[in-house]
């Protein structure tokens, strides 16, 4: 896989939420080992082989170059754009000693103190983070439904051929 | 005959069973949440169930990646709670009731909600920090729980339409159950929450209050909501809302709202709850204390309410996409 940049998906209405990575199928395969990897943590041996030489321990698992530079950095935003799920890399967290919310600020490029004191304050406000194609207005709730006919519900179960 | 009584929604963040866990529900940051479930608590305490079906969702602790069952219904006898990194939460294992959930299981696989069934797992925060919010901290849960977990961590989860449609089937599979029980049916995780990314700490208040209006009243409302709507209005993990609506597919159309509640935060959350009760129920609770003794009504009111049952059920019929077998 070095290298070869992966084919480029169809756009994803969800892909329009600012911040967000959606954790989907596509997502699920490309970081299945991000995600194994962080679930192995729950063991308490393999937190102490993992601490003990990071880069060795993850030797175990597939990862691409960049899943690995970004395990090693800490980097969970970009963990989760190559796959990873925020519940899985929560334990990486865990085993670092982290507190959730300590990952949410850094998620988010603010420290623990300021993130909880907006969340005190009633949190991140919707308004303005609703949309990177329309940052101000109100999008209009997604109504699309996919068009495709049902073309092959339409055939004859026999043929069409007749005796 | 079995029957539901009422539905219950709450949220599940982990922060909540952690105060419990490390003794800082008395901290005023705490404090205004457990003091929104003391009302709760009294009314658990009067309604008695003698099950709880709970709609909760797992975070990594039973599945993993190598596994993502879209819906899977506990089955067996018992559910240890899971070790999710700290250790199991110190709180009593959830005894489940096997007959009533295979009941439930072969009921609706045959009315096409092809299941998940699972004889073995352990149960994370997602499902007992709400018990311990409606129950306390008892030594032991004081009625079996049978937990339905449904994937809201890799997307797609089930739709609102399928998640309400299910609730639906249980129902129905529920009042086909022989043995006299009255159950309560919990729908967790929400309300509006993004825990991962840079948009992380999101809470939208307007959409969770307009989300809560229309589950009591106008849930057809809530059930045709595509999810990009949900994670764009409510967080990425606000997606957890869908789980509320097998709750409410579980009861009557008409259902009278016993109570709310709502917070922020709990940690990166906006805590949400509601107490809805089935109409049935909720006249039983304001007979006088004389009548207590009664707990079965008359034949003709069973018979009338039986009735009543099947016109709200056949109505539930018309909505657009169900193919009813009747």
């Amino acid at each position: 896989m070095t290298g070869a940049k992966q084919k480029q998906a169809p756009q994803k209405e969800y892909d329009d939420i600012p911040g967000t990575f959606v954790f989907d199928a596509d997502r699920s395969r490309q970081g299945y080992h991000i995600n194994m990897f962080c679930m192995s943590l729950m063991k308490a041996e393999n937190r102490k082989a993992f601490k003990a030489n990071e880069a060795e321990y993850l030797d175990r698992f597939p990862l691409t170059p960049e899943q690995r530079q970004a395990i090693l950095q800490r980097n969970y935003n970009r963990m989760l754009e190559l796959g990873g799920n925020i519940y899985f890399t929560a334990k990486l967290g865990a085993t670092d000693g982290h507190s959730f919310q300590h990952m949410a600020a850094v998620m988010t490029g603010s420290t623990q103190e300021d993130y909880a004191k907006m969340m005190l304050a009633g949190g991140r406000s919707i308004e303005g983070n609703r949309s990177k194609s329309k940052p101000e207005g109100r999008t209009k709730p997604a109504s699309r439904k996919p068009s495709a006919k049902p073309a092959s519900k339409r055939r004859t179960r026999a043929g069409s051929k007749r005796g | 005959m079995a029957k539901i009584i009422a539905g219950v929604s709450c949220s599940h963040v982990p922060a909540i069973g952690a105060a419990i866990d490390n003794g800082k529900t008395e901290e005023p940051y705490w404090k205004r949440v457990f003091s929104g479930f003391d009302k709760s608590k009294e009314w658990m305490a009067q309604a008695k169930p003698d099950v709880v079906i709970a709609i909760y969702n797992d975070h990594a602790s039973a599945f993993s990646v190598e596994l993502i069952p879209t819906f899977a219904l506990g089955c067996a006898a018992e559910f240890p709670p899971a070790d999710e990194g700290w250790g199991p939460r110190p709180v009593p294992v959830v005894k489940g009731h096997p007959q009533l959930a295979s009941h439930i299981a072969q009921s609706v696989i045959l009315d096409e909600f092809d299941l998940t069934i699972v004889n073995k797992m352990e149960v994370d925060h997602g499902l007992t920090v709400p018990l311990n919010l409606m129950f306390g901290s008892p030594k032991q849960w004081p009625c079996p729980v049978i937990p339905l977990a449904v994937n809201v961590v890799m997307f797609p989860p089930p739709t609102g339409h399928r998640c309400f449609m299910l609730g639906r089937a249980i129902r129905k599979a529920v009042q086909s159950f022989p043995e006299d029980l009255r159950v309560v049916v919990m729908g967790t995780g929400g309300m509006s929450h993004q825990i991962s990314g840079p948009r992380a700490g999101l809470i939208n208040s307007k959409f969770d209050g307009a989300f809560l209006d229309n589950l009591t009243k106008d849930p057809e409302k809530l059930v045709r909501m595509p999810h990009v709507e949900y994670m764009r209005e409510a967080g990425a993990e606000g997606i957890e809302m869908v789980m509320w609506l097998v709750m409410r597919g579980a009861l009557d159309d008409k259902v009278n709202e016993a109570y709310r509640f709502y917070t922020v935060p709990a940690s990166n959350t906006a805590v949400g709850h509601i107490i809805l009760e089935n109409k049935a129920r909720a006249r039983r609770t304001r007979r006088p204390s004389s009548a207590r003794g009664k707990l079965r009504p008359a034949a003709k009111t069973r018979r009338k309410r039986a009735a009543k049952r099947r016109r709200a059920a056949a109505q539930g019929a018309k909505h657009r996409d169900v193919v009813r077998s009747k």
